[in-house]
């Protein structure tokens, strides 16, 4: 059975525990983020690994495939401009129309790149590490997203690298609405423990008329996310609380389980 | 040399913590991240002192908590009792054995994330939970009856090369020679 080093072993062990459980949460916030720290020089081994095995993969590709590919990006390139010269023109319209209305006018997104460098190790969370930290003028609570889709939310800071809760996580709530007729609002949240494809949209009235397909966006209430963000397409749903209610199944615009390049949004 | 052997567990935990973070191979093919910790665990606490098993408890915990979104320190009770049990009860556990290896990594990457799911929602936290816990349970378990027998390998063959062999002494004594004359 149990000697006596062994109880003092627990003794000290659940001591320490509960000395950790007990601190302040900004305490712990700070001794998260500098034990976390001891890692970062392995985060550039496991980049340059990486671009280490990306580069050994350039090396196969063959010219050909290079000059159709430059091509193609080529004629991409120029509908975007085509497009953003569009959009620059609504942009002006829009930014008189709210001056003559008196509507406060919306300021451009300020975006930062970032590169994802940790994935979540626990399989109860959906969390991401970035390589932009306070240094960078990172904050918590900023909208993280690819170009694609909405991504998450900042929740922790540090120094140099920081914690992104992504969709699907039990603590990343997203106020959204669908692009339907009625404009019906709900809640983002988390998914199952598996389903890493699709997150719950839930609290959507139970008249909602929902239809696979149609885009859900950020409403922009709750003041962390802008409205108008892309989060994914409603997939089916189904009626909960009797009735009351209706649950959707969304899939994600971004894919969050291959994220390596994300932005963050700098208002 | 318990301190080197010490070390070699703890480095190898700073490793393991790190390899779970950024490589998620093994998440990408069965949707589930599989945890190194509790068998490294059982390996410190059959072949290693309980300081050992504290530091590796403590360190492990911390550290992987540091890169994870779960709140500081839920990991280093689990994986500490897993330890403290382990080692209570090691003089009758057959620890050369590949399969009572295999049955104790399996049995401690089966009730670390239990235990560790119990502390979080006893300290009011909402993991991801439902049906499917159950698949990565059975997965993680899996992970570890594999991974357990394979570090004690490797602390094996990281102790042959690196530790100097103890000398033995043989059981030639020269006074009880018989020395045959004519």
């Amino acid at each position: 059975m149990l000697r006596r080093p062994h109880y003092i072993a627990l003794g000290l062990v659940v001591l320490l525990t509960l000395v950790i459980f007990n601190l302040p949460s900004r305490t712990t916030a700070r001794f998260k983020l500098g034990i976390g720290g001891l890692f970062l020089p392995l985060f550039g081994l496991a980049s340059s690994s990486q671009q280490a095995a990306l580069a050994a993969g350039d090396t196969v590709i063959s010219r050909g495939e290079l000059l159709r590919e430059i091509e193609g990006l080529r004629r991409e390139n120029q509908q975007l401009r085509i497009q953003a010269m569009q959009a620059e023109g609504a942009s002006g319209e829009n930014a008189r129309l709210r001056q003559l209305l008196g509507w406060q006018r919306q300021a451009p997104w300020k975006v930062k790149s970032a590169r994802v460098v940790l994935r979540e190790p626990s399989n109860w969370w959906r969390t991401v590490q970035i390589n932009l930290g306070s240094r960078d003028g990172l904050r918590v609570n900023q909208t993280v997203l690819t170009v694609e889709g909405l991504v998450g939310r900042v929740s922790s800071v540090g120094l140099t690298s920081s914690q992104v809760l992504l969709l699907g996580d039990p603590d990343c709530k997203v106020s959204a609405q669908v692009e339907n007729a009625t404009r019906d609002a709900g809640i983002i949240g988390a998914s199952g423990p598996l389903d890493r494809e699709l997150v719950e949209m839930g609290y959507l009235s139970g008249s909602a008329n929902l239809k696979s397909g149609q885009v859900v966006r950020t409403s922009g209430n709750g003041g962390i996310y802008p409205p108008n963000i892309t989060i994914g397409t409603v997939v089916d749903s189904h009626p909960a609380e009797y009735g009351l209610a209706t649950v959707a199944r969304v899939k994600p615009a971004a894919n969050l389980n291959a994220l390596e390049e994300v932005w963050v949004i700098f208002q | 040399m318990s301190w080197l052997h010490a070390l070699f567990v703890l480095v190898t935990a700073f490793l393991a913590v790190f390899w779970e973070a950024a490589f998620s191979g093994v998440r990408h093919l069965v949707g589930v991240q599989i945890d190194l910790l509790p068998a490294l665990m059982v390996y410190a606490s059959l072949c290693a002192g309980i300081t050992t098993v504290v530091l590796l408890a403590v360190l492990g915990g911390l550290w992987f908590d540091s890169l994870s979104a779960n709140p500081m320190g839920v990991s280093v009770l689990p994986l500490f009792v897993i330890g403290l049990v382990i080692h209570a009860k090691r003089e009758l556990i057959l620890r050369d054995q590949g399969f009572a290896q295999a049955v104790l990594g399996f049995a401690a990457s089966a009730a670390a994330p239990v235990m560790t799911l119990l502390l979080l929602f006893t300290t009011r936290h909402t993991p991801l939970f439902g049906w499917g816990t159950l698949w990565q349970l059975a997965v993680m378990s899996a992970g570890g009856a594999v991974a357990t027998p394979i570090c004690f390998e490797f602390f094996g063959w990281l102790d042959r090369a690196l530790v100097h062999p103890r000398a033995t002494q043989t059981s030639f004594r020269a006074d009880r020679e018989i020395r045959r004359g004519r």
